[in-house]
């Protein structure tokens, strides 16, 4: 049995929120030079410019690439021969949000309750979601999301016989109603596949993924493939002002289903598509 | 080439603007999101004061992201505008005149822009270290408990938008997609 300490834990978290927050990507930043090689709008182009341009600033001034500093969702791997010392592993991990929101100036955007909405004044609780692995390591993912792109998602309760034609119309149509609200170019997280509420986490967790990588199931690759292409063809364009670069990526994560159903899930990011990890 | 205006905007500067035209905003304005909406349009309903002027005033849909030491404001960018819409039209016939956010907005927002002369700008999403640059002085002027979502008065310097919807009906987000789309 491995222990880790408590505080070892608080301070890595607290770490990852303002690291994820401040420091994007060099694969969305990668993916923003990219763009702007293939945009064909004016007004796109100039947006993508100013992304690269307030990249650089939040990285140089460690403030948050944007002021919706996001729900703190974490992705843990605990493995079965770890052993939290000093405390319990999901108080150090909020106690982590804590932290890095009020150390790192970061916005405190949740309500205590959905009707009453008075502010937690702490950006708590994060969501947790943990898998137990084999091992004595501990990996932590912070994925802070966004409010604006996560009111443009969806679940939606397919049929096999939609096949994957129904899933492509599903996720190309629900990018199309979400038009400039958000904050294009978006990474579309697509979960087929699981429960109702299995198929939503597929979503979100897909948006992990690194921009540029290849599905490596071939199937899936090629419906990534076709949906990129089919979202900008939409002509939404960076910040909705029309142009081609309407989506960075498109990501699908596919589960076993059940005989009767075939659930479909899009989870929108804008393009501060922020996350960062440790293993303890 | 932007065109430079002066906030609160005057009847003649809204007149002149028109969908696409890009502008540097310099002036002052109010920060106003979900809740203060709510609260600014409670107060008009029970005829209580507003905690300011709305003639030809600019609300910027935001909630910025906390100062650090030495900084006027932390990170500012727009937040999603259609979450406003039941709250707008009877803000445009008290005398507000412009809004500053992203996104799309419904027909009844747009028509009480026409009926009433004001003018919907975006900024940039996610632009929101680069945008508090043009941000001078804010300070909490309602609502403080509200925390990110309290009423500030920003002033600002060559603060960049884009005119999306004018009073005559033009709609940015229409024309530009409709040029590039492919079917």
């Amino acid at each position: 049995m491995r222990e880790i300490q408590f505080e070892t834990i608080k301070d890595a978290v607290a770490k990852l929120c303002i690291d994820a927050n401040c420091l994007l990507g060099d694969d969305v930043v990668q993916a923003f030079k990219d763009g702007l090689k293939i945009e064909e709008s004016p007004a796109g182009k100039d947006i993508l410019s100013q992304l690269l341009d307030n990249e650089q600033i939040a990285r140089t001034e460690m403030m948050p690439i944007c002021q919706d500093t996001g729900w703190a969702v974490v992705w843990l791997k605990v493995g079965s021969d770890v052993r939290v010392q000093g405390g319990e592993l999901y108080d150090a991990i909020q106690q982590g949000v804590v932290t890095g929101y009020t150390d790192g100036y970061l916005r405190k955007s949740i309500v205590k309750d959905p009707l009453r909405r008075v502010n937690t004044k702490d950006n708590t609780p994060a969501i947790i979601y943990t898998d137990i692995v084999a091992g004595d390591g501990l990996e932590i993912v912070v994925q802070p999301k966004g409010g604006g792109s996560e009111n443009m998602s969806e679940v939606k309760m397919l049929s096999a016989a939609d096949g994957a034609e129904g899933i492509k119309k599903f996720v190309v149509d629900r990018v199309a109603r979400s038009k400039a609200n958000p904050c294009p170019p978006v990474i579309v997280g697509v979960g087929i596949g699981g429960t109702f509420e299995k198929c939503a986490m597929l979503a979100k967790h897909s948006l992990l993924r690194e921009i540029g990588s290849v599905h490596p199931d071939p199937l899936y690759a090629d419906i990534e493939k076709e949906l990129i292409e089919r979202v900008n063809k939409l002509g939404i364009g960076p910040q909705g002002l029309g142009g081609r670069v309407t989506a960075l990526a498109v990501f699908i994560e596919a589960f076993p289903c059940h005989i009767a159903t075939m659930p479909c899930a899009v989870n929108i990011n804008c393009h501060a598509a922020r996350h960062k990890s440790v293993t303890l | 080439m932007a065109k430079k205006i002066t906030a609160p905007l005057t009847t003649e500067t809204a007149k002149d603007l028109r969908a696409g035209d890009s502008v540097l905003i310099s002036g002052t304005i109010y920060t106003g999101r979900d809740l203060a909406h709510k609260r600014l349009t409670d107060a008009l309903k029970a005829g209580e004061k507003l905690p300011f002027d709305l003639a030809g005033a600019v609300i910027y849909y935001v909630g910025p992201s906390p100062a650090k030491p030495g900084q006027v404001i932390g990170s500012a960018g727009p937040t999603t505008s259609y979450r406003m819409d039941a709250y707008s039209p009877l803000l445009m016939e008290k005398g507000l005149r412009g809004m500053i956010g992203k996104g799309n907005r419904t027909q009844p927002v747009l028509d009480a822009m026409k009926k009433h002369g004001a003018i919907y700008f975006a900024a940039v999403g996610g632009a929101a270290a680069l945008i508090a640059r043009t941000i001078k002085a804010a300070k909490v002027i309602a609502y403080d408990d509200l925390g990110p979502e309290a009423v500030r008065e920003l002033k600002v310097e060559d603060f960049p938008a884009i005119v999306i919807n004018d009073m005559l009906g033009g709609d940015l987000y229409e024309q530009g997609v409709a040029k590039y789309k492919k079917d």
